[in-house]
């Protein structure tokens, strides 16, 4: 493995060319239209042009991809995450064409891409999930009591046929819970056609907690401990850190050997997530999912454990055994926490804000301060991707340290020509109830008023 | 009266919902953006008739502030 090609843009392609460089590869950029001028066309060694500005035209095109792959003589493909990174005909076609595609096996993208197969395989090998009931076809409610007293309330009904947050209600007790079946039943005949119900298990404070972990593709797996995700907008994350503030460590490593456990199970090969939902009072925790990919947040996990994960994927995927990577090795220390620097108007519901950065200076990096950005002063931050302008990770010995680092590195962050959330970052990062990591997903709605008010 | 919709953000035109001499109520969705992998919806302020619609789905770089749709 000479040469990569870096299908993907923004932070983390520079991100990837960083890597590469530093094992001594060359690198391939790919840009639409676009992207153009664009920071990682730049830094690459190559670069050749995928097609126009949208991502269905370029980004998200296989055929182009793997062609521009073969074209630039390139024996390897790094997808990065987001567009290409999840979708297992894309690593096929990368393999069919005879190059290494670095990530994981097609099957593997495939069976955690399906939720309800990755849910089971997960259960097969011990992690507990989100408890539910058998399924109750419409007017069959027999040992819906029982079943309810198993689950524990408070506790949601749920339409078979339903999703995303529709065809859901909420019972807090007991003697709510045969009224709410039925209506439920009744409304989802009506609205989807089959008024199947089953129950499952309501988290009032739910934290996001997910495991790095990364597997050498022949049953060995270790873990790079844990990340807080829990601070989201609209389902997007915001804030990131690790370790999790006041997750107990008996916690962290049932998780953490759970994690490791589904990894080896599927002979999992290069770096994965497996994301928890987390009681944030009793600290159950429950399997979510699996991406199977570098995640956006890996900084803050590289910022603690002292380990590059895309020097890891670059390792592997050359051939190397990484026999220098073994669990006792890994360790980590201190407290690290990532900003994701988004081009939105907090003030407008987080309305996205494209348009020219005529302005963009941050803090230098250092030992505690790190920034991975795609763009510089005079870029043009387009309306055809995601918002995110930069991720600013920084690192204390204590989370407390940390925070310092941050709130002062936001203070001398300074972007003009568009909106952006860093002063709404600063609310959050110096919010008490942040600072004494009382986090859980329902934060920034929580504590909308101090935040965006 | 007239009451001139203009997009709230720089971007890409989505779906356009209305034509010339539609009735629509205040809170009707006129047309979606979209902008950075996220849907902008922009709603009627009034009761009234389209009178004009300067967008079409498709359109990419628009500029924020341009008047969208006209109602009166």
């Amino acid at each position: 493995m000479k040469k990569i090609l870096i299908a993907n843009r923004g932070e983390i392609a520079c991100r990837i060319v960083h890597a590469a460089k530093a094992l001594g590869l060359e690198t391939v950029a790919v840009y639409s239209d676009a992207d153009e001028h664009a920071r990682h066309v730049s830094l690459a060694d190559s670069a050749l042009r995928i097609g126009p500005s949208k991502a269905s035209e370029s980004y998200l095109v296989i055929e182009t991809m793997v062609a521009a792959a073969i074209a630039s003589g390139a024996d390897a493909v790094h997808p990065g995450y987001g567009f290409l990174a999840e979708n297992a005909g894309f690593a096929r076609r990368v393999a069919d064409a005879g190059l290494i595609f670095i990530g994981p096996t097609p099957p593997q993208i495939e069976a955690m891409g399906d939720k309800e197969r990755a849910r089971r395989l997960a259960s097969a090998v011990g992690l507990p999930v989100v408890p539910g009931s058998a399924r109750f076809a419409a007017g069959e409610l027999d040992g819906l009591s029982a079943a309810a007293s198993d689950i524990g309330y408070p506790l949601l009904v749920k339409a078979s046929a339903g999703g995303g947050g529709i065809g859901m209600r909420l019972v807090e007790e007991p003697a709510q819970l045969l009224k709410v079946a039925e209506a439920t039943q009744t409304m989802a005949a009506r609205s989807f056609g089959d008024g199947t119900i089953f129950l499952e298990r309501f988290v009032p404070k739910a934290r996001h907690v997910e495991i790095q972990i990364f597997g050498f593709g022949d049953g060995r797996a270790v873990h790079f401990f844990e990340r807080d995700c829990s601070v989201q907008r609209r389902f997007q994350k915001v804030i990131e850190e690790s370790p999790a503030p006041g997750l107990p460590a008996t916690v962290r490593a049932r998780m953490a050997a759970a994690a490791v456990a589904l990894a080896r199970s599927q002979q999992y090969r290069g770096a994965g997530t497996i994301e928890f939902i987390v009681d944030a009072v009793s600290f159950e925790f429950f399997f979510l999912e699996m991406n199977t990919r570098i995640q956006v947040e890996h900084p803050v996990t590289e910022a603690v454990t002292g380990h590059d994960l895309v020097v890891l994927q670059l390792r592997l995927a050359a051939g190397d055994s990484l026999a220098d990577i073994t669990q006792d090795v890994l360790a980590a220390r201190g407290h690290a926490i990532e900003c994701r620097i988004y081009a939105e108007n907090p003030a407008k519901m987080f309305l996205p804000s494209p348009g020219k950065l005529n302005t963009f200076v941050m803090p230098p990096p250092s030992v505690h301060v790190r920034i991975d950005t795609g763009v510089r002063e005079g870029d043009i931050i387009t309306a055809y991707y995601d918002p995110l302008i930069a991720k600013l990770i920084c690192w204390g010995e204590t989370r407390g340290a940390a925070l310092e680092t941050l709130d002062t590195a936001l203070a001398a962050t300074r972007i003009e020509g568009i909106w952006t959330n860093v002063e709404f970052l600063r609310r959050v990062v110096t919010h008490p109830a942040f600072v004494a990591g009382d986090v859980f997903t329902g934060f920034i709605e929580a504590h909308k008023q101090a935040l965006i008010g | 009266m007239a009451h001139e919709v203009e997009l709230q953000t720089a971007g890409n035109m989505w779906k356009v919902m209305v034509k010339t001499g539609d009735r629509v109520q205040a809170g009707d969705t006129l047309f979606i953006m979209e902008v950075m992998k996220m849907e902008v919806p922009h709603e009627a302020p009034a009761a009234g008739t389209v009178t004009a619609v300067n967008v079409h789905e498709g359109d990419e770089g628009l500029d924020a502030g341009i008047v969208a749709v006209v109602i009166e």
